[in-house]
C-alpha cells in the first residue's frame, strides 16, 4: 500500500496529539460523580492520535488527488461549473456572518435579515414570482418544498391528486421527490423536436394530477417552444407547474419561470449563483412562488417591519419546517454577493454568454472528424449546454462514451455528465457556463478530437484510460457487492 | 463584458460567425416573444469587488456575532472554537470547487475524506455505517422516518418532546409528503422523556421511534428503558444526537438503536446563522442499502492500488429514480471534511478531554446560578432552568455583554419562564460568574461560592434554591 492512501486512522500513533484543552477552572469532580454509570462510554471513540503538522499534511496530500474548478475545464452538463468568485469567501468569512448564531434576537441580526430580504427580493425579480423562501438545503431539498406545497394548495381546495407528470428527461430527483413527496410518476415523453409531447400531456393531465415538474431549457439544453401550451393544459387541469430550476443560468435577465407560467421554481445557488461546489455540498434551494401558493411558504418567513427586520412564525397555513434555523445563510451570503456584484445587466450577460458559449462549443462538435463519432443529439440551437451521442465512437471505434470521458481525465479535462439523459444513446452531455474563454472551448474541442484520432489507431489506449491519474479504473462492482464504508483497525 | 466572463469583441465576432448566427439575439429564437422580459431586470446594476465588499461588511457590521458578546445560546448549534488549520484546509480549492466525486479517479482525495468521515461517525455513534453526510440535523431525523417508512411500511412516527422542536416541525412536515402521522410522547417532570408514554404511544402500526441524546433541555437520557419500550411492536429506533456529548456518552449504538442521526454543525463547522454544516446518518448493517445519500466505500484499481469510488449507488435518485431511497443529491461534502478534520484535531485523547470539561463547567454554570433546574438530572454542555422575571433578566445580561441564552417559551409554553443555557469550552469560569451575577441580580463577589462537593449527582435533583430576587446590580 503506497503511503499516500494511508487513512488517517492508520497514521495514528499512541501518545501523539494536536489539540491542547483549555484549563479546568472549575472543580475537577469526577466524571462517575456528573453521569451515571451506566450513560459512561466505556471506551473511548477510536479516533486518530496525530500532531498537528501530519494532519495538514495527510489532508494537503489528499487535496492534490481531486480534480478542481480552479485547476482545469468543467463542462459537467446540468451542473453548472461555473467560476467560483474569490470575494465571496472573504465576505461569509467575516465574524458578523461566519459567528453569528441562528437563535441571535433579531434585533441583533438585523444584517443578517436584511441580507436574506434583499436577496428573497433579487431572486423573486429573476424568477418572475414575487414570493421567496431560503430554507431548503439544496436543489432536491426545494423540490421537495415545491411539492409539498402543491400538496397543502390542493388539499386546502379540497382535492385529492395523487400524480405527478414529469418528462423522460427529467432529473433523477424528480421522480424520487415525487415518490417522497407521496405521489405517483407518470412520465410524459419527449416529442421529436426535444420538447414536451403535447398529445402526450394532453391525454395524462387529468384531474388526478398535482402537478407538473418541468426544466426549461431541459436536459437537452432546449427551451421547450410550447411552454406556453404546456402552461395552459397543466392549468386547466387544475396542477400545478413546478420549475426545476437546475437550468436557470440560460435565461436569466432574457425570460422569466413566472412569466411562462410556472407556480414554483427552485434555485440551485450553487449553479446559476457560485456557491462552491466543495466536492459534494455545501448548496441552498430557495424557492420561489405564485400568490396562490404563498400562504403555505415554510416558516419563518423574514419580513419588514416599520423598518425593522424580524422572522415571521405566525403562519398558520404554513406546510412547517424544512429543516433548522433560517437555511444556508453562508450560502446566502455568497449568492448574494455574486448579484450585487453583476446587478442586472452582468446577470444577463451571464445567460447570454453561457448560451454563446455552448453554441460555439457545439459548432465545434459538429465539425469533421468529431460529428461522425459524437453527433449532435438534437440539432438545433442549444441554450446553455448540449448533447452528444457516442453511438457513432462506438460503432465507429470501437470506444464506449465511458472510455472517452476516462481519456479526458488523462487530458486535465473534466468529463462532461455522461449517459444522461436517458433517452440518448451513451450520451455526453456539455455545459461550458460562461466563465470560460473561447480558447478553452477550442482546446476541448482539440482534446476530443486528439482521442477519437487516437483510438482510430490504438482503440485500447482510451479503453483502457486513465493512465496518468492517481489510480486508475476502479473496481465499483466488488465495492458494491461486498461494502467496505468504513475503515477497521483489523482490516 | 463582465468580470466573470471573457468574450472579446474579436471573440464574439469568430464565435457567431463558427456557429452561423449573425446576433447574440438569434441564439434566444426559441423563446417565444410573449414569455421574454422584454426590460432589464429590476436590480441595482454591477458593482466593482471593493464596492460589493463594503457593502456586506457594512451588513455583517449590523450583527452581534459571537466575538463580540460572551453567548450562552446553544439550542442545536453552539459557540464551539473552530482550529486554524480547518480554515487553511477548507479554503484550498482542492477541496472548496470540486463537483461531487463521479469520476473517482481524479477525485481519490474527496473519496478517502468520505470514508474516513463515515469511520468517525461510525466510532461516535457506536454503529457500523454510516453515509457521506446528508444536510443538517432536522431534515436527517426526517430522512430516518422515511427509511423506516420504506423499511416497515407502517404508518405511524412517535417522537419524543425532548426531539429538538426543529427536527419534531421537520418530521411533521416531510412526514405529510410520506403520509405519516406524528406522535408526541410528552417529558416527565424533571425534563425526561416519559418512559410509560412511550410504551403507550408505541403500536403495531408505529415504524420508527425518535429519541435525542442528550435531549433538547440537555438532560441525559437513560436510553436503554426508552429503547426497550419503543422496539416492544417492532417499530425501529431512531437517536438523534449530537456529536460532542458522545465523547464522554455510551453510543447510542450500543443501546441497540437502529439509526443515529444529527447535526454536525459542533464538529468543526461555524455558526453562518444556522447553515450550512452537516447531518450525519449512522445506521445498523441492515440498512445500508436503504441509506440515504453518497457512501463511499473502498476499493482497488486495475493494477490493485487502493482506492475509493461513491459505492451502493443503486438507492440514488440519479440511478434508481422515482425507486431511489431519498431524493438527496448536493449534500455537505466540504461541511463533513471540517468534521473529520476535528475530529483528527481533538484525537482520541483530546475528544474526551473536551467532553469532561464542558460535563463540568456546565455543572459548575448550573450550580452557580442557583436557580430551580427544569431538568435537574445529569447534562453534558445545556441545561434549562427557570428565571424568574426572565425578560428583566436577559436585557441585564445584555447590556452586560452576555447573551444568557435561549428562552424556551416559543416551543415550549410550558416553560414560559425557562432558559436554556449552553456551555462550550469557549465558556470560562470567570463568564460563568458573570452570567450568574446577572442573571440573578447578585454581584458575583457577595455570593456564596460553588462547593464542589455539592454538584449534582446523577440522576438526583440538585438544586431547589429558591432563586434571589433581582436587584438590578450590573457587573
Amino acid at each position: 500500500m503506497s503511503d499516500d492512501t494511508v487513512t488517517v486512522f492508520e497514521r495514528s500513533r499512541t501518545g501523539r496529539r494536536a489539540f491542547v484543552a483549555p484549563e479546568t477552572d472549575v472543580p475537577a469532580v469526577p466524571v462517575e460523580d456528573l453521569l451515571p454509570a451506566n450513560a459512561i462510554r466505556a471506551q473511548p471513540a477510536d479516533l486518530p492520535e496525530i500532531s498537528e503538522p501530519e494532519l495538514v499534511r495527510h489532508y494537503t496530500t489528499l487535496s492534490s488527488k481531486n480534480f478542481h474548478l480552479d485547476e482545469g475545464f468543467y463542462p459537467l452538463g446540468s451542473c453548472t461549473m461555473k467560476h467560483n468568485p474569490k470575494l465571496h469567501e472573504r465576505v461569509a468569512a467575516l465574524p458578523g456572518h461566519a459567528r453569528l448564531h441562528p437563535l441571535q434576537d433579531p434585533e441583533y441580526a438585523q444584517g443578517a435579515l436584511e441580507l436574506m430580504r434583499n436577496l428573497q427580493v433579487a431572486l423573486g425579480e429573476i424568477a418572475g414570482l414575487p414570493h421567496v423562501s431560503l430554507q431548503p438545503s439544496a436543489g432536491s431539498h426545494g423540490e421537495l418544498t415545491g411539492l409539498l406545497l402543491t400538496r397543502a394548495y390542493h388539499e386546502d381546495r379540497g382535492e385529492q391528486r395523487t400524480k405527478v407528470l414529469t418528462p423522460d428527461t427529467a432529473h433523477g430527483t424528480n421522480p424520487a421527490t415525487v415518490t417522497m413527496a407521496g405521489y405517483e410518476v407518470v412520465k410524459v415523453g419527449t416529442a421529436d423536436d426535444g420538447g414536451v409531447d403535447l398529445d402526450d400531456l394532453r391525454a395524462k393531465a387529468g384531474d388526478d394530477v398535482a402537478c407538473l415538474m418541468l426544466t426549461n431549457p431541459n436536459t437537452l439544453g432546449l427551451f421547450d417552444r410550447n411552454i406556453e401550451e404546456i402552461a395552459r393544459i397543466v392549468h386547466d387541469a387544475g396542477a400545478t407547474l413546478y420549475y426545476d430550476g437546475a437550468n436557470l443560468n440560460a435565461v436569466m435577465g432574457i425570460a422569466r419561470p413566472g412569466d411562462m407560467g410556472f407556480d414554483i421554481v427552485h434555485f440551485n445557488l450553487h449553479k446559476t449563483f457560485t456557491q462552491p461546489h466543495g466536492g459534494g455540498g455545501p448548496g441552498a434551494g430557495p424557492i420561489a412562488c405564485s400568490d396562490r401558493i404563498e400562504p403555505f411558504l415554510p416558516v419563518p418567513q423574514v419580513v419588514e417591519r416599520d423598518g425593522a427586520f424580524d422572522l415571521d412564525f405566525d403562519r398558520p397555513r404554513s406546510i412547517g419546517k424544512l429543516r433548522g434555523f433560517q437555511g444556508n445563510f453562508g450560502v446566502f451570503v455568497r449568492s448574494y454577493a455574486y448579484i450585487c456584484s453583476l446587478g442586472a445587466d452582468g446577470l444577463k450577460d451571464v445567460s447570454q454568454v453561457a448560451v454563446l458559449n455552448a453554441n460555439y462549443l457545439k459548432a465545434l462538435m459538429a465539425e469533421p472528424g468529431l460529428a461522425e463519432y459524437l453527433p449532435i443529439a438534437f440539432d438545433r440551437t442549444c441554450m446553455h449546454e448540449f448533447v452528444v451521442s457516442g453511438r457513432g465512437a462506438k460503432e465507429e471505434l470501437g470506444i464506449r462514451t465511458l472510455d472517452i470521458a476516462k481519456r479526458m481525465l488523462d487530458h486535465d479535462v473534466h468529463p462532461p455528465t455522461v449517459y444522461f439523459p436517458l433517452l440518448v444513446d451513451e450520451a455526453l452531455m456539455i455545459e461550458p457556463t460562461e466563465t470560460e474563454t473561447k480558447e478553452r472551448l477550442d482546446q476541448f474541442a482539440e482534446v476530443v478530437r486528439a482521442i477519437l484520432e487516437e483510438a482510430k489507431a490504438d482503440p485500447e489506449v482510451a479503453r483502457t484510460a486513465p493512465h496518468t491519474t492517481p489510480v486508475r479504473r476502479l473496481d465499483e462492482a466488488g465495492a458494491a457487492k461486498r461494502p467496505v464504508v468504513r475503515w477497521r483497525p483489523d482490516g | 463584458m463582465s468580470r466573470y466572463t471573457g468574450v472579446t469583441d474579436e471573440d464574439l465576432r469568430a464565435m457567431l460567425g463558427a456557429i452561423g448566427v449573425d446576433s447574440l439575439e438569434e441564439l434566444f429564437a426559441d423563446i417565444p416573444e410573449s414569455v421574454r422580459l422584454g426590460r432589464e431586470i429590476d436590480l441595482p446594476p454591477g458593482r466593482s469587488e471593493q464596492e460589493v465588499y463594503e457593502h456586506l461588511a457594512a451588513l455583517a457590521g449590523r450583527n452581534r456575532s459571537t466575538e463580540e458578546e460572551v453567548t450562552f445560546l446553544g439550542a442545536g448549534m453552539y459557540d464551539h472554537y473552530v482550529p486554524a488549520l480547518i480554515d487553511t484546509l477548507l479554503s484550498r480549492s482542492e477541496f472548496l470547487t470540486p463537483y461531487t466525486p463521479y469520476q473517482p479517479e481524479i477525485s481519490q482525495g474527496g473519496l478517502q475524506v468520505m470514508f474516513e468521515f463515515q469511520t468517525a461517525i461510525s466510532e461516535l455513534t457506536g454503529l457500523p455505517v454510516a453515509n457521506a453526510s446528508v444536510y443538517e440535523g432536522p431534515s436527517a431525523v426526517a430522512a430516518a422516518g422515511y427509511l423506516a417508512k420504506l423499511e416497515t411500511k407502517r404508518a405511524k412516527l412517535v417522537a419524543s418532546r425532548g426531539l429538538h422542536p426543529h427536527s419534531r416541525a421537520a418530521l411533521v412536515t416531510h412526514a405529510a409528503g410520506y403520509a405519516m402521522e406524528v406522535v408526541e410522547v410528552p417529558l416527565d417532570d424533571e425534563g425526561y422523556t416519559e418512559v410509560e408514554g412511550l410504551a403507550a404511544a408505541v403500536d403495531d402500526d408505529t415504524a420508527a421511534v425518535f429519541v435525542q441524546q442528550p435531549n433538547f433541555l440537555g438532560t441525559v437520557e437513560e436510553l436503554g428503558p426508552l429503547v426497550e419500550a419503543g422496539k416492544r411492536t417492532g417499530a425501529m429506533l431512531v437517536c438523534a444526537a449530537d456529536p460532542i456529548p458522545l465523547s464522554i456518552l455510551k453510543p447510542p449504538g450500543a443501546f441497540g438503536v437502529d439509526l443515529c442521526v444529527g447535526e454536525g454543525q459542533t464538529l468543526g463547522n461555524r455558526l453562518d446563522f444556522g447553515g450550512p454544516s452537516f447531518g450525519f446518518f449512522a445506521a445498523d448493517e441492515r440498512f445500508i442499502r436503504k441509506m440515504p445519500g453518497r457512501i463511499a466505500g473502498e476499493t482497488h484499481d486495475v493494477d490493485g492500488r487502493r482506492g475509493f469510488v461513491l459505492t451502493l449507488q443503486t438507492r440514488e435518485q440519479h440511478i434508481r429514480r422515482e425507486k431511489a431511497t431519498h431524493n438527496i443529491c448536493t449534500a455537505q461534502a466540504l461541511n463533513a471534511l471540517a468534521g473529520v478534520v476535528y475530529l483528527s484535531w481533538l484525537g482520541k485523547r483530546g475528544f474526551v478531554e473536551l467532553g469532561e470539561l464542558l460535563l463540568r463547567r456546565t455543572h459548575y454554570a448550573r450550580e452557580a446560578l442557583g436557580l430551580e433546574a427544569i431538568n435537574p438530572g445529569p447534562v453534558v454542555r445545556e441545561f434549562a432552568v427557570r428565571v424568574p422575571d426572565l425578560d428583566s433578566a436577559i436585557a441585564r445580561a445584555r447590556d452586560a455583554g452576555i447573551n444568557p441564552g435561549y428562552p424556551l417559551r416559543r416551543d415550549f409554553p410550558e416553560f414560559s419562564d425557562g432558559l436554556l443555557i449552553a456551555v462550550t469550552e469557549r465558556r470560562t469560569k470567570e463568564h460563568i460568574d458573570r452570567l450568574a451575577a446577572v442573571i440573578t441580580g447578585e454581584p458575583a463577589e457577595s455570593r456564596p461560592a460553588v462547593a464542589p462537593a455539592a454538584a449534582s449527582s446523577a440522576g438526583a435533583a440538585s438544586s431547589t434554591r429558591a432563586p434571589s430576587p433581582p436587584t438590578g446590580v450590573r457587573v
